[in-house]
């Protein structure tokens, strides 16, 4: 183990590590506006437009990100769409994240029952006032543990990102195994720093779900 | 003559070609109290939920006063919040306290102050006894303390009239009466109140009028003691011989 190889690298992985997890979050915060929105318009069955959320959950989970990423960085520009590798690597992991955050919302939707509804109702409540109220919040803490197995997962889908020569942790351990051949080093260094990033929302994952599932609303 | 708060004129509902509900008449007055009761499926709470809108109607009509209440009718936001409904399994928020579950529509759909409506909603707590629960979350109380919360809930919107869809149905026994005793309390007060329920000592305590319904029809209607004690009917007297039990002593002698 060469010490120095790798306090000398170090920073380099932290630069890795910060465009990783800025990716990943903004990523995923699209992946979670649209999961949101197929959601609801799940729930409500809105004619037409269910049939292509469902289109697009079927297309978006069936294929692998480096594919939808391929065709998103190498595609779009054919098309007369200029691109830049960030926003790609962005618009590929909320493509990606959207339809397993729609699944996760959608199962939380499922779990409230219809009669909530009428209960709203009969208080006088709208459409909009009933799903802000009284669904959404009963269907999202349904959805807790979800939701947080797809951050996990898509912040490791992220590994992908080096195919389109996103200078991620993946594309950093790659590059220096290449130019010194410090296997180990460069690989250590790797998984450390997913570690690093992924633990604490694993952790978090493990208390939300225990909460929700022993727990629940009063505790 | 009190003046009528719900007409219900010629109500017919189908639902895959089986009539559900055929040509129902009924008027509520203010203040009246009117209980309906009838075997299951005979549409009784059908008819309920057909009052708030909450079911399709194929012909006929019900108004509250001059508004009509019509399933996806765009008035029926409005109109809601005037009828308070209370369901048989209490369909409270399980999210919020119970507090706020009693705070949510007054505040959010009527958009009253939130003081105001909390000082009323302890007081209305306080007299069913429950104020000590107003930080509960529903899952921790029974299912008799479910049901006097989701009244208050309805209370605290002041509807013009309560609609009791068989609110004791799901309880134990020994939590029936509490609930009973709540709406008891609000017959006194003089609510207008529409209840369905299977609770005959119960409709016969608190009941100004008593429909029977079968098979979508009001089959008979008076007094308590009319179609009660005395029914006409044989239909009535056959579902009314229900609830009584002979000896056993007696039938082994015959």
């Amino acid at each position: 183990m060469n010490w120095e190889y790798i306090q000398k690298y170090l920073p380099m992985y932290e630069k890795a590590a910060i465009l990783t997890l800025k990716l990943g979050v903004i990523g995923i915060l699209f992946a979670v506006l649209i999961g949101l929105f197929c959601a609801v318009i799940l729930y409500y069955k809105v004619p037409v437009v269910k049939r292509i959320v469902a289109a697009y959950i079927e297309l978006s989970r069936n294929t692998p990100l480096l594919v939808q990423l391929f065709f998103i960085y190498y595609g779009l520009p054919k098309i007369g769409i200029a691109t830049n590798a960030e926003a790609c690597g962005i618009a590929g992991l909320a493509f990606l994240g959207g339809s397993y955050m729609a699944e996760s919302f959608r199962s939380g939707f499922e779990a409230v029952d219809k009669i909530q509804e009428e209960s709203a109702a009969s208080l006088g409540m709208n459409s909009y006032q009933t799903m802000r109220y009284v669904i959404l919040p009963q269907a999202v803490s349904v959805s807790v543990p979800g939701f947080l197995a797809n951050v996990i997962f898509l912040l490791k889908e992220t590994s992908v990102f080096s195919a389109i020569s996103l200078m991620d942790l993946m594309f950093t351990a790659k590059d220096l195994i290449g130019l010194y051949y410090k296997t180990t080093e460069s690989l250590i260094l790797l998984v450390g720093f997913y570690l690093l990033l992924l633990l604490p929302v694993s952790l978090l994952g493990m208390w939300v779900e225990r909460r929700v599932r022993y727990a629940g609303f009063g505790t | 003559m009190e003046e009528t708060i719900l007409t219900v004129k010629h109500l017919k509902k189908e639902y895959e070609d089986k009539t559900i509900l055929n040509d129902v008449d009924l008027a509520v007055k203010k203040g009246e109290v009117v209980v309906i009761i009838g075997p299951s499926g005979c549409g009784k709470s059908t008819l309920l939920r057909c009052m708030n809108g909450l079911e399709k109607t194929q012909s006929g009509s019900i108004k509250l006063r001059e508004e009509a209440i019509e399933a996806g009718s765009g008035n029926l936001v409005q109109i809601r919040q005037k009828i308070g409904m209370v369901f048989q399994n209490y369909e409270l928020f399980p999210h919020l306290t119970v507090l706020d579950n009693i705070l949510l529509a007054p505040t959010k759909v009527q958009k009253r102050d939130k003081k105001d409506v909390k000082a009323e909603a302890l007081k209305l707590l306080e007299r069913v006894g429950l104020k000590d629960k107003a930080g509960s979350y529903p899952r921790q109380l029974s299912g008799g303390q479910k049901q006097r919360v989701a009244i208050v809930r309805a209370l605290c919107m002041n509807p013009e009239i309560l609609l009791f869809d068989e609110v004791t149905a799901a309880l134990d026994p020994e939590m029936v009466r509490e609930v009973l005793d709540v709406m008891l309390e609000l017959a006194r007060q003089k609510r207008t109140m529409v209840i369905v329920t299977h609770e005959m000592q119960f409709a016969r305590a608190v009941a100004d009028r008593v429909l029977f319904i079968d098979q979508g029809k009001i089959m008979e209607e008076g007094t308590p003691e009319e179609v009660l004690e005395h029914p006409k009917k044989e239909r009535t007297q056959q579902f009314l011989n229900i609830f009584q039990f002979e000896k056993v002593q007696e039938r082994k002698i015959s």
